[in-house]
């Protein structure tokens, strides 16, 4: 059996608008996949599409060989497949610690063991202290370290992460960077990082995608993507001399 | 100090029938941006439940004559029962439309139930003897109360903790507090949609069936508009409470229930035939004040 997350030939069109041509990408596991791309390229579609959000108009979505195209969302997260969302998106009204807890519950947990697990991965991500805080008036960083919690309830076998970086200074970049190496070392999680801080990306990925006008312009380890042309002109929209500015 | 007391007493079991009310359609509201108009009717529903069909003018009671502790089981069943079956039958299928078809959709519910009941048992006004020794009036430190206002302020607080420990304690009610919030999300995160809106119905029917129990003993008849006002109050205290959350209907209950008992205390006797239009004036002031209720839920407010 392939261990891998992947999209063969995916094609993801709005009305005529493609989002998303003939994508192919494959996220496998225990290992960083980096998804890069300027604004508008499509990553978040084709991570709605990997996730069960958006249904694609052609193509196929396989997890570890079973194909998942058009499954509803959670399904697709009970299958195994977790992510986070650009804006946090946690209950507001509801405490951290139930924040994770209803995740559990979703996925068929009793409450009972619900916060038992919500409590254990508070404290292995370090936010135990949070536990009975109001979602709602967390600050920035901690709100997407407990979304990352609530994705990893159950350790799912893929996570994908949306900007999680999005916002952070450079210490709690550092400090993000180190807990998705955890992740993948001892969840043994598939992890898909999309972001634009792209030192993060090249620091932490062993492979990366590059996205561009919804296709992958350029596949290949940290090392080759500095060193791509096509993907300087994607980002510059010029072939100017901007390395070290830009990568 | 006696008539302070009596004015209590009169504010806490009125705004204890508001705030039971309002709680029903809050709950409703909070899981599928329903106002279910209907809720009036689960009332008037419940109550004649207790009657067999007839349209003598004389109540026949059928349901009625049962023992209290088989009877106020067999009511809250009908009412969760009624509730369920509506939300199955009707609103299900406006899953996806939007409030205000879902709401028009809770008024026809509405008068199909009412015209049902019209059918059934005519219009007339019957009169009916249920628990009526508890209307009887015993003093308590001076003051003239009659027990079933002890009964019913003691009745609310002991739902309002039992729905609190639901909500907090139970997956279902963690369930319920995050679909109320973001029933997209909570959704995708796998929470039994279907159950979780089912079992909010279920609560909220039983809601209108206790109503439904006290208003009968409290007046001694059963009218097929009795539900009305008290929706039409209720519906009021949700919007001042901030729709969508429930501490705030409960408290917008009991204000509207002690502004109501206030108004007919302080206000010349010349003006008290007009006692609600000075409450709903005190309404609309409190509504200028806060457009968004007394409470009006984080999840309105979130950054975007």
């Amino acid at each position: 059996m392939v261990q891998s997350l992947s999209a063969s030939g995916v094609s993801v069109s709005f009305e005529g608008l493609k989002a998303l041509s003939n994508v192919t990408l494959d996220v496998p596991r225990e290992k960083v996949t980096g998804l890069i791309g300027p604004n508008g390229a499509g990553k978040t579609t084709l991570v709605n599409v990997l996730t069960g959000f958006q249904k694609p108009t052609s193509g196929q979505v396989t997890l570890d060989g079973e194909d998942i195209a058009g499954v509803p969302p959670h399904q697709v997260r009970q299958k195994g497949i977790a992510r986070t969302f650009q804006s946090g998106r946690l209950f507001s009204d509801l405490s951290v610690l139930d924040n994770l807890e209803v995740t559990g519950a979703g996925l068929g947990l009793s409450r009972g063991v619900a916060a038992k697990k919500a409590d254990d991965m508070l404290e292995w991500i370090g936010i135990g202290h949070l536990a009975e805080r109001m979602a709602g008036g967390l600050p920035y960083t901690d709100e997407r370290r407990v979304a990352i919690g609530r994705a990893l309830m159950l350790e799912p076998r893929y996570l994908l992460l949306d900007e999680p970086a999005a916002g952070m200074s450079a210490e709690e970049a550092v400090e993000l960077t180190r807990l998705i190496r955890r992740i993948v070392a001892e969840v043994k999680c598939g992890v898909l990082l999309i972001e634009h801080n792209i030192g993060l990306v090249l620091n932490i990925c062993d492979h990366i995608h590059v996205l561009d006008s919804g296709e992958v312009i350029e596949v290949g380890p940290p090392s080759a993507i500095k060193a791509s042309e096509k993907v300087r002109h994607a980002y510059m929209g010029t072939q100017a001399d901007a390395e070290g500015e830009v990568l | 100090m006696t008539a302070l007391l009596q004015i209590l007493f009169d504010a806490l079991s009125l705004g204890s029938l508001y705030a039971l009310g309002a709680l029903g359609i809050a709950l409703i509201f909070g899981v599928m941006r329903l106002v279910n108009f209907a809720h009036g009717d689960y009332i008037s529903f419940c109550v004649f439940a207790m009657l067999w069909p007839s349209i003598d003018a004389a109540a026949i009671v059928f349901a009625g004559k049962l023992p209290t502790y088989l009877l106020v089981p067999l009511i809250l069943l009908i009412g969760a029962g009624l509730s369920v079956l509506s939300e199955i039958v009707v609103f299900r299928r406006f899953r996806n439309a939007n409030p205000a078809t879902m709401m028009i959709a809770s008024f026809a519910l509405g008068f199909v139930i009412k015209y049902f009941l019209l059918m059934l048992y005519s219009s007339r006004p019957k009169s009916i003897d249920l628990w009526s020794n508890l209307s009887q009036q015993v003093e308590i430190m001076g003051a003239r109360i009659p027990p079933l206002q002890v009964i019913t302020i003691v009745v609310t607080i002991a739902i309002l903790l039992a729905l609190t420990a639901f909500l907090k304690r139970t997956r279902f009610g963690l369930e319920m507090r995050a679909a109320a919030e973001n029933f997209t999300m909570a959704r995708m995160l796998g929470v039994r949609a279907n159950m979780v809106i089912m079992m909010a119905f279920a609560v909220s029917g039983m809601l209108a069936a206790a109503i439904g129990l006290i208003l009968v003993t409290q007046t001694g008849t059963v009218d097929i508009n009795m539900g009305a006002n008290l929706m039409l109050v209720a519906f009021v205290a949700t919007v001042i409470g901030g729709l969508g959350s429930l501490p705030g209907a409960v408290i917008a209950g009991y204000l509207i229930g002690a502004a109501t008992v206030l108004m007919q205390v302080v206000l010349p006797p010349d003006a008290r035939p007009f006692r609600d239009a000075f409450v709903y004036g005190a309404v609309i002031v409190m509504l200028i004040w806060r457009p968004n209720g007394l409470f009006s839920s984080k999840a309105t407010k979130q950054r975007v």
